[in-house]
């Protein structure tokens, strides 16, 4: 093709994109810090990935504004015999984006599918559950045990069709390390209330509302236009010059800043995910410390003194610019009633100095902390403050700030929980106590998931019955009393230095209106733009 | 005038034509063109100020922003005091952490130039050695030499230390930045920087060693080694002062550079260049102190160091005058 | 003259060769690629299947060779972050960079010609002093502080230019798209070229300046004065011609650093180009993207050496006399 065919072809290319572009196309801009890597559901179980294609695929079950569990695919659900037997409904009329319809078929297809290799979903459903198709629209599912919490994350468990599936060699889940692209990594097909346009991961994806959605849509969208932005500075400017309608997060010491415009405004609010530093308990010496024989953090009067080392209300106001909740358990008050009944140890460094000497440590000690500097909000600066702070009780912390690509590779299980002392943070995937108790407080085993992050291996075989006893019992008060008692032994034997609950902090143009779910998920099928 | 080789054309961008140096500065010539320039004499108290701040920073900081026991979290982002919520204490605010900006700027400015210096003087060091023993030597080994020269200039230096810096990862697992970040910046900077001296003293060697003293040497029988260092290294050594001043203010920024992609110094141990990156998080939310105070003494410090070494290659070039 | 192209293409391959090597045996140490892809509960042997058809427990030698056959492919595996082909996305992102480094390229050129002509032409004006003045900021000041400065001076404050992106694109057959051609897209190229821009430009200027001085101090320039040609003929018809040349050399061996430093410049902008793809790669260890975007930047370098050296040896007479010999 010789030049002039190539502008002759730009301008039409030109004339088109400008005709093409309907009168009253509402169009909304959206830019996270992270990406949106694979657009198979099963491929990783992260908030945001999951916020995303949330917006394309739904679950049997769905979780509103304020968190609670509601109808989604299926219209109702019954438990049976002590919760070891459920009965679905589907709910009828569903279509697929691609014109079929939505069937029984589909969800025992999916739920094949989720618990297959390469899943990172497979929690999602009891291990041993047996699905059976009672009729078109009507599924059962038997389990080996009673599990009343069964549906609780059942709403990020988004239903693919069968038929294709089949039809494009995507039956089995596209494992995060999939070394070939598979169709269903870079093509949709759900049921929810917009539809994948185009994805180019890292660059831009377009979804555009899909008309035949069978609910009652509550945004008045044409396309949402999501943008990855990994840039501090950067997306704040794109915000306030216009460039994008919504950014998520905006940086806690910007937030001033966006309110004060005219343009955009700040929807902030706590978050259910709890910071903590955690403690190496459980070797007989610590990697990265100059104590060699023994392990201090074995000693609870130095965890304890760690505990009152440790200034919430400063990293508050200073580090989190007051947009955090100091915490004084493991998981945040809202997903637990009697959370009000539990303090923070006093900060007092005098009283905690007194107890290291007491420990026989009246010089203190050295020890390695490992901390990302890339996951939470301001993680980097709350490490650094804690060095700060522990270094006048007489403890010197040789900070270790990385990437947590780089960071989680050394903490996790998968490298051998190679840290002394550590930030981390979590949120139950399923917004319940019993999540924190088994994930972050159970004994590590081989062999089994109890305890899997917990990495510095708290251990009491107490909390564990209780766990245990937590996960079938469903009289809520008696099941209450038991977390409480839990959390009354860890918090005893100082197990953790819970820190605080990060604030949500999303900007959104003036020209926007949106609802802000505590768990972090954007979701804009709530928005609607002027 | 005939094009010249790419060779030629290359050297230019560090330019300079090569002149023994210690008999050039004691010329008064030079000394009367460094009177004459204002602007060159400013530049040089600044560099010089630089240097003694960095020199003395331990004695003269009014507080240690290395030591977190003296770090108060409380005195964070305090605006400097001629601005409302001022503190005296804190002549030009305080960071996000509660480091007093003055003495965080005369610590980073000590890590700064002592990352930049190592760098280049490493740098100089494996050039001048390559460079020598490639011009002189030719043949195969020139050739080896500077394919060498042309791979690694394939990679620039954000990118090699971008690799180094992985490297380092892999190789000391654990170790923390606090320890590893110094050693793998000062080799980062030296692997980026060798091949502009090579170059130069190569171009120079190849001029040298066909003149009659090398050959009258060579005749007496002195061993190449002896010949390179004692006899032609003096002669071609003039361009690289040159080269150096222009990349000691090259290997700042790169530092700098490398702090804001995050590999960096870490922001327990601030050079200039984490202090901006740390700063960069709060240009937009009003606390334009912690970036612009660092920044500023970041672009004087440079700005100073190259006036310093545009002056050194047009001294050097009686013809440029 | 054929032998010196076949040799001058043979030590290319060789370089490249060493390239190839560098990036493979240093990326093969940089973090571990199955934990980025893993969860926090997947179990131990799912990560040791990954592990395995990853290929990583294979001998190093013979993950070398893989390497290497399929790079002369064009082939460099599948992102771990991303599922597609490295290719493919590398592709994808080519003409953003592309657009941006020529843009950045050509203001360089234009800018930093004109700028040191002047300068040399009137060297005391107080015009070539600020001239002057700029050149030292420019290479005084970091990439990514400027970039910044300018977001805040124009998107923010100002608001007359976009912060990020490319702005509206066309599509030009299967892969190319271009910002050329909107408005937006031409407004959104403005602050990042200048960013990448102005150390070239700075380069380019106090080059210009310092070849004219040379060439204007020569003698035939003299002759041509005492032959009383007119100035401007004089400045423009001959010792700029002869500036030039080393100009466009330099300019053209720059281009390879322009689009690798787009790095820091995408980054600040977030411009969906390949040095962005490629920070990303580092920060989530996706080996295949940087190998990849490593071999792609040293086969740019080599490319340009060649071409850069061929011309010489076609039109520097004492280089063909060299090559006969």
């Amino acid at each position: 093709m010789n030049l002039r065919k190539y502008l002759l072809a730009a301008g039409a290319a030109l004339a088109l994109s400008v005709a093409l572009s309907p009168a009253h196309a509402v169009s909304l801009r959206y830019a996270n810090q992270g990406d949106l890597k694979s657009l198979d559901p099963y491929t990783l179980n992260e908030t945001t990935a999951n916020a995303h294609l949330g917006h394309v695929y739904e679950g049997l079950t769905s979780r509103g504004k304020d968190l609670k569990v509601g109808p989604g695919l299926a219209e109702r659900w019954e438990v049976l015999d002590g919760a070891k037997r459920w009965r679905f409904h589907l709910r009828k009329g569903v279509k697929f984006h691609n014109g079929e319809d939505f069937t029984a078929d589909d969800v025992i297809f999916s739920a094949d599918r989720v618990r297959a290799t390469g899943s990172n979903f497979q929690t999602r459903v009891p291990k041993g559950a047996k699905f059976t198709k009672i009729d078109s629209h009507t599924v059962e599912v038997e389990l080996e045990s009673p599990n009343p919490i069964m549906v609780a994350q059942w709403d990020t468990w988004y239903i693919m069709s069968k038929k294709w599936a089949e039809a494009n060699n995507a039956v089995a889940p596209t494992p995060a390390a999939a070394t070939t692209p598979s169709h269903s990594s870079l093509n949709t097909n759900g049921t929810g209330p917009f539809r994948i346009e185009s994805h180019q991961p890292g660059v831009k994806t377009v979804f555009k509302a899909n008309a035949a959605w069978w609910g009652k849509k509550e945004h008045n969208l044409t396309e949402i236009v999501f943008t990855p932005i990994p840039n501090d500075a950067t997306r704040v400017a794109a915000l306030l010059s216009g460039e994008v309608d919504v950014i998520e997060p905006v940086p806690v010491q910007d937030i001033a800043r966006v309110n004060s415009s005219n343009t955009a405004k700040v929807l902030a609010g706590p978050e259910l995910r709890t910071i903590f530093l955690g403690f190496d308990q459980i070797r007989d010496e610590l990697l990265e410390s100059n104590v060699k024989g023994k392990n201090p953090f074995k000693d609870v009067r130095v965890r304890q003194a760690f505990n009152m080392a440790i200034d919430k209300e400063t990293i508050k106001a200073r580090v989190m610019r007051g947009l955090s909740t100091p915490s004084a358990l493991m998981i945040a008050p809202s997903l637990f009633t009697h959370s009000k009944d539990f303090t923070s140890p006093k900060f007092d460094p005098e009283a905690a100095k007194k107890l290291l000497a007491d420990a026989g440590y009246p010089n203190g000690f050295e020890v390695g902390m490992d901390c990302p500097n890339d996951r939470y909000v301001n993680d980097g600066q709350i490490c650094q403050a804690a060095v700060g702070m522990l270094a006048r009780i007489g403890v010197k912390v040789n900070l270790n700030a990385q990437p947590k690509a780089q960071y989680f590779a050394k903490v996790l299980k998968s490298g051998g929980y190679k840290t002394s002392f550590y930030l981390l943070g979590w949120t139950p995937g399923t917004f319940d106590s019993h999540n924190v108790l088994f994930d972050i407080h159970g004994c590590r085993a081989d062999g089994s998931p109890r305890g899997e992050s917990n990495l510095g291996g708290y251990c009491n075989k107490k909390v564990d019955e209780l766990a245990d006893k937590i996960l079938v019992e469903s009289d809520p008060a008696k099941r209450d009393a038991m977390i409480k008692e839990a959390f009354q032994i860890t918090t005893g034997e100082f197990g953790y230095v819970p820190l605080h609950q990060q604030a949500l902090s999303w900007g959104v143009s003036s020209k926007v209106e949106l609802s802000q779910r505590a768990d972090n998920s954007v979701l804009l099928y709530w928005a609607k733009k002027n | 005038m005939p094009a010249p080789t790419p060779e030629e054309v290359k050297g230019l961008v560090g330019g300079g034509a090569g002149s023994p140096v210690i008999r050039k500065i004691l010329d008064s010539d030079i000394l009367h063109s460094f009177r004459s320039s204002k602007l060159t004499m400013v530049a040089a108290v600044i560099v010089l100020l630089c240097f003694l701040g960095a020199l003395l920073a331990p004695w003269i900081a009014p507080f240690d922003p290395f030591d977190p026991a003296k770090v108060f979290l409380s005195d964070a982002s305090i605006p400097p005091v001629w601005q409302q919520g001022g503190d005296s204490r804190f002549v030009i605010g305080t960071d996000d952490q509660g480091r007093d900006m003055f003495s965080a700027i005369l610590y980073g400015l000590r890590v700064s130039l002592a990352v930049g210096g190592l760098g280049v003087l490493l740098a100089a060091t494996i050039g001048i050695t390559l460079g020598l023993v490639a011009g002189y030597m030719g043949g195969r080994i020139d050739a080896i030499i500077m394919r060498i020269a042309d791979v690694q200039l394939t990679f620039p230096a954000i990118l090699i230390a971008l690799l180094i810096d992985g490297v380092a990862q892999g190789l000391f697992q654990g170790l923390p930045r606090e320890q590893s970040a110094i050693p793998v910046l000062v080799i980062s900077i030296g692997l980026s920087f060798w091949v502009q001296y090579a170059r130069t003293i190569r171009g120079s060697t190849l001029v040298e060693k066909n003149k009659d003293y090398v050959h009258a040497a060579r005749l007496v029988g002195l061993p190449a080694p002896v010949i390179m260092l004692r006899h032609v290294l003096p002669n071609v050594i003039g361009p690289v002062l040159v080269i150096l001043t222009i990349n000691l203010g090259l290997a700042v920024i790169t530092e700098a550079t490398l702090s804001f992609l995050g590999v960096g110094l870490p922001p327990t141990q601030p050079s200039l260049g984490t202090l901006i990156s740390i700063g960069n998080k709060y240009l937009f939310s009003g606390d334009w102190w912690i970036v612009a105070f660092p920044g500023a003494t970041l672009a004087i410090l440079v700005l100073a160091v190259n006036l310093l070494g545009d002056w050194l290659r047009d001294a050097l070039n009686p013809r440029l005058r | 003259m054929l032998a010196f192209v076949i040799r001058r293409i043979m030590q290319s391959a060789a370089v490249m060769l060493a390239v190839a090597l560098i990036a493979f045996l240093m990326f093969r140490f940089v973090g571990d690629p199955v934990n980025q892809m893993v969860g926090v509960d997947t179990p131990q042997e799912e990560v040791a299947r990954l592990r395995q058809s990853l290929g990583l427990n294979d001998p190093t030698i013979v993950q070398f060779g893989r390497f290497m056959w399929n790079a002369l492919h064009f082939d460099f595996g599948v992102s771990y972050q991303f599922r597609q082909p490295v290719t493919r996305l590398l592709a994808e992102r080519a003409p953003a960079t592309l657009e941006l480094a020529f843009t950045a390229a050509a203001f360089a050129l234009v800018v930093g010609l004109v700028m040191g002509v002047y300068c040399a032409l009137r060297r005391d004006s107080w015009l070539a002093q600020l001239f002057q003045a700029i050149s030292l900021i420019g290479v005084s000041l970091p990439t990514f502080l400027i970039g910044i400065l300018l977001i805040y001076l124009f998107a923010v404050v100002l608001g007359w230019l976009p912060s990020n992106g490319r702005g509206q694109v066309v599509k030009f057959g299967d892969w190319w798209t271009t910002g050329f051609l909107t408005a937006s897209g031409l407004r959104a190229l403005v602050l990042p070229a200048i960013t990448l821009g102005l150390f070239q430009m700075t380069l380019i200027m106090r080059l210009v300046r310092a070849e004219m001085l040379e060439v204007m101090r020569t003698d035939y320039i003299k002759f041509a004065k005492a032959r009383g040609l007119r100035t401007r003929s004089i400045h423009f018809g001959h010792a700029l011609k002869n500036t030039l040349i080393p100009v466009i050399t330099i300019a053209g061996l720059q281009l390879g650093s322009i689009i690798a430093f787009a790095i820091i410049t995408e980054t600040v902008f977030n411009w969906p180009g390949m040095g962005l793809l490629f920070l990303k790669a580092v920060q989530n260890v996706d080996i295949p993207i940087m190998a990849a975007y490593l071999m792609l930047i040293g086969l740019l370098f080599v490319l340009i050496n060649l071409l850069v050296d061929l011309t010489y040896g076609l039109v520097d007479p004492r280089l063909r006399i060299a090559m006969r010999s």
